[in-house]
């Protein structure tokens, strides 16, 4: 106010100051070391990777993926290991996809705000950070401890002791099941809270009851999200190997080689094999285990999850781009 | 000057002996977020078959107050209410009123537009499918409902050819017809529209003015807005509050012409707001 407006002036206003070009090249060094840093990260993953791949190499084949494992595993291929952890996989989603998709809906539907939801919610969320040997600790004492020598004063013949259910897959997938149930509600919560409330208030104002909003509108806008959560857990359940150590997997177990018993080799009350098992066992466990037999196992299991994650990747970009609002 | 607290009795509402001519009407009621208290005492009788607007500057309680009227405030469990709400002369906290029906028979239209992500059809059915069992619906008869309620709300020459249409890619100001229009096919008597023309241009205001102005006469309308030009273009009478409480109540052009509350003429004016 008091200032009259300075004069135009003759050369260039808006010259970079010296503290200006300081800032300039501590942002472009700062930058670099981020990049460093991601460089860090990505380098040696690519390294492991085509390191695995190319010991790799020589015992890759369809037929490793289709013959048994031969003289403990130094010879053959992965399907003994690859179909137990198949029905490992479906045999746990079988217990948790319910219980955490139903468990989730009530928590983020109908569930009042609350002390009670909270510490739920700080539980789940806890849960989903214990270790995985812990989880398979309380498989055992629950499950294999517990559970078997009820069913089997139920079920099993005292006369015939090849009627009674050994730890196997049941409670291996019990076991696994109970590790991703905290991943599966988490997942399913998020995907339920990120339907627009809007959504509910428009169903709730027409007369919907809480039941009829989430079959119409709350589940078919959050199946995706859903759908990621499991693919998720099931990468994890294939590639966990901790859970399944004394609740089931088995180092050997004789598999046909041929007929419907290749497809179906493993009893629910029976000791199974598992990938992640498997490539333990081979890899520290048994003497001149040929390298190619170790890195091909572990390929196998790479591509595996890679598979799978790639796949929850594509459906949740896929089902993204369907929906707008 | 007095307690802006305390409005002047004989402006609270205007008052008649009828019970008929009011849809709405309540008494002392009280509300509370968890403890932060949005309605004190307010009692009101809404006229039937009119548009009525609530006005007030933001946080004084008037979309609260809105949202009571079809109980959906309770949907949240940190809401606690207090006092009598009468709808069509029937206190809607009786034991023998199903929530269903009462939100069927006041229907609401929200600030943002909110068609559910389905196609406009289904939109527009999606009410008469939550009310009625599936194997009862023909489909001549749900496409006659579509029509009426779509022509009901100047849409169908636009979307006849589009009724398949995905309702999240209209224009807003389509869209939030649409939510209006998915209301009739329930027969509603109240229609109660939060602040309905906010997110719309001009134009679409203008429209959906329009629209409430054709639908006046069938439905009791009741309208919260921020414009007050709005409320003085739109509506028959026009409430205003202030910190939860109703601080007048009369036709719109005596509240925008003589306002008796020294609050409300100040608001009106633009000094506050």
């Amino acid at each position: 106010m008091s200032e009259p407006c300075s004069a135009i002036p003759s050369e260039n206003p808006f010259a970079l100051t010296p503290l200006e070009r300081r800032k300039k090249a501590a942002a472009r060094r700062n930058q670099w070391i981020m990049f460093g840093f991601c460089a860090l990260l990505i380098i040696p993953l690519v390294l492991i990777l085509v390191d695995i791949f190319w010991k790799a190499a020589p015992v890759l084949s369809l037929d490793f993926l289709w013959q048994n494992p031969v003289n403990k595993g130094k010879e053959g291929g992965l399907w003994a290991p690859l179909v137990g952890t198949f029905y490992l996989v479906v045999g746990s989603l079988l217990f948790v996809a319910p219980v955490g998709i139903f468990a989730a809906i009530y928590l983020n539907e109908y569930a009042r705000e609350g002390w009670v939801n909270r510490v739920i919610g700080i539980t789940v969320t806890s849960l989903a950070g214990v270790p995985s040997i812990v989880h398979a600790l309380f498989g055992l004492g629950a499950f294999v401890l517990g559970m078997l020598p009820a069913i089997n004063r139920l079920l099993a013949d005292p006369a015939r002791p090849e009627t009674r259910w050994e730890a196997g897959l049941l409670t291996a997938s019990l076991t696994v099941a109970v590790m991703n149930l905290p991943v599966i509600i988490t997942s399913t919560r998020e995907a339920l809270g990120a339907v627009p409330q809007s959504f509910r208030e428009a169903c709730w104002n027409l007369g919907a009851t809480r039941w009829q909003t989430i079959r119409t509108i709350v589940l078919p806008n959050s199946l995706s999200g859903i759908l990621t959560g499991i693919i998720l857990v099931v990468s994890r359940a294939a590639g966990e190997t901790a859970p399944i150590l004394f609740t089931g997997a088995t180092f050997f177990k004789f598999v046909a080689d041929s007929g419907t018993a290749k497809l179906f080799p493993y009893g629910i009350g029976e000791p199974f094999m598992a990938m992640s098992m498997h490539l333990n066992i081979i890899s520290n466990q048994i003497s001149q285990m040929p390298e190619r037999m170790k890195f091909g196992s572990a390929a196998v299991l790479i591509t595996l999850i890679l598979a799978i994650n790639s796949l929850a990747i594509a459906l949740r970009v896929w089902l993204r781009g369907r929906k707008r609002w | 000057m007095t307690s802006p607290l305390q409005p002047p009795a004989p402006a609270a509402s205007p008052v008649g002996s009828d019970p008929a001519r009011f849809s709405i009407t309540t008494r002392d009621l009280c509300l509370w977020y968890t403890k932060f208290q949005a309605l004190r005492n307010v009692t009101v009788n809404i006229r039937h078959g009119l548009i009525t607007s609530l006005i007030g500057p933001s946080g004084c309680g008037k979309t609260t107050l809105l949202r009571c009227f079809n109980r959906v405030n309770e949907r949240y469990g940190y809401v606690t209410t207090r006092g009598e709400i009468r709808i069509l002369d029937k206190n809607i906290y009786d034991p023998d009123v199903s929530l269903i029906e009462l939100r069927k028979k006041v229907g609401m239209v929200f600030q943002r537009p909110n068609p559910l992500p389905i196609s406009v059809y289904e939109n527009v059915v999606f009410g008469i499918r939550l009310h009625r069992d599936s194997d009862s619906l023909r489909r001549s008869q749900l496409d006659e409902e579509v029509e009426k309620a779509l022509t009901e709300v100047g849409l169908w020459n636009d979307l006849k050819d589009r009724l398949d249409a995905k309702a999240t890619t209209l224009q807003l100001e389509q869209q939030q017809k649409l939510c209006i229009a998915r209301l009739l096919p329930l027969k509603p008597d109240i229609i109660l529209m939060d602040e309905p023309c906010s997110a719309l241009d001009v134009e679409g205001t203008q429209a959906i003015e329009e629209l409430m102005f054709s639908l006046k006469g069938r439905y009791t309308i009741v309208i919260v807005t921020h414009n007050m030009a709005q409320a003085r273009r739109a509506s028959d009478e026009c409430i205003f509050m202030l910190m939860g409480e109703l601080m007048e109540h009369t036709r719109t052009e005596e509240l925008f012409l003589t306002p008796r509350h020294p609050k409300t003429a100040d608001y009106i004016e633009g000094r506050y707001g």
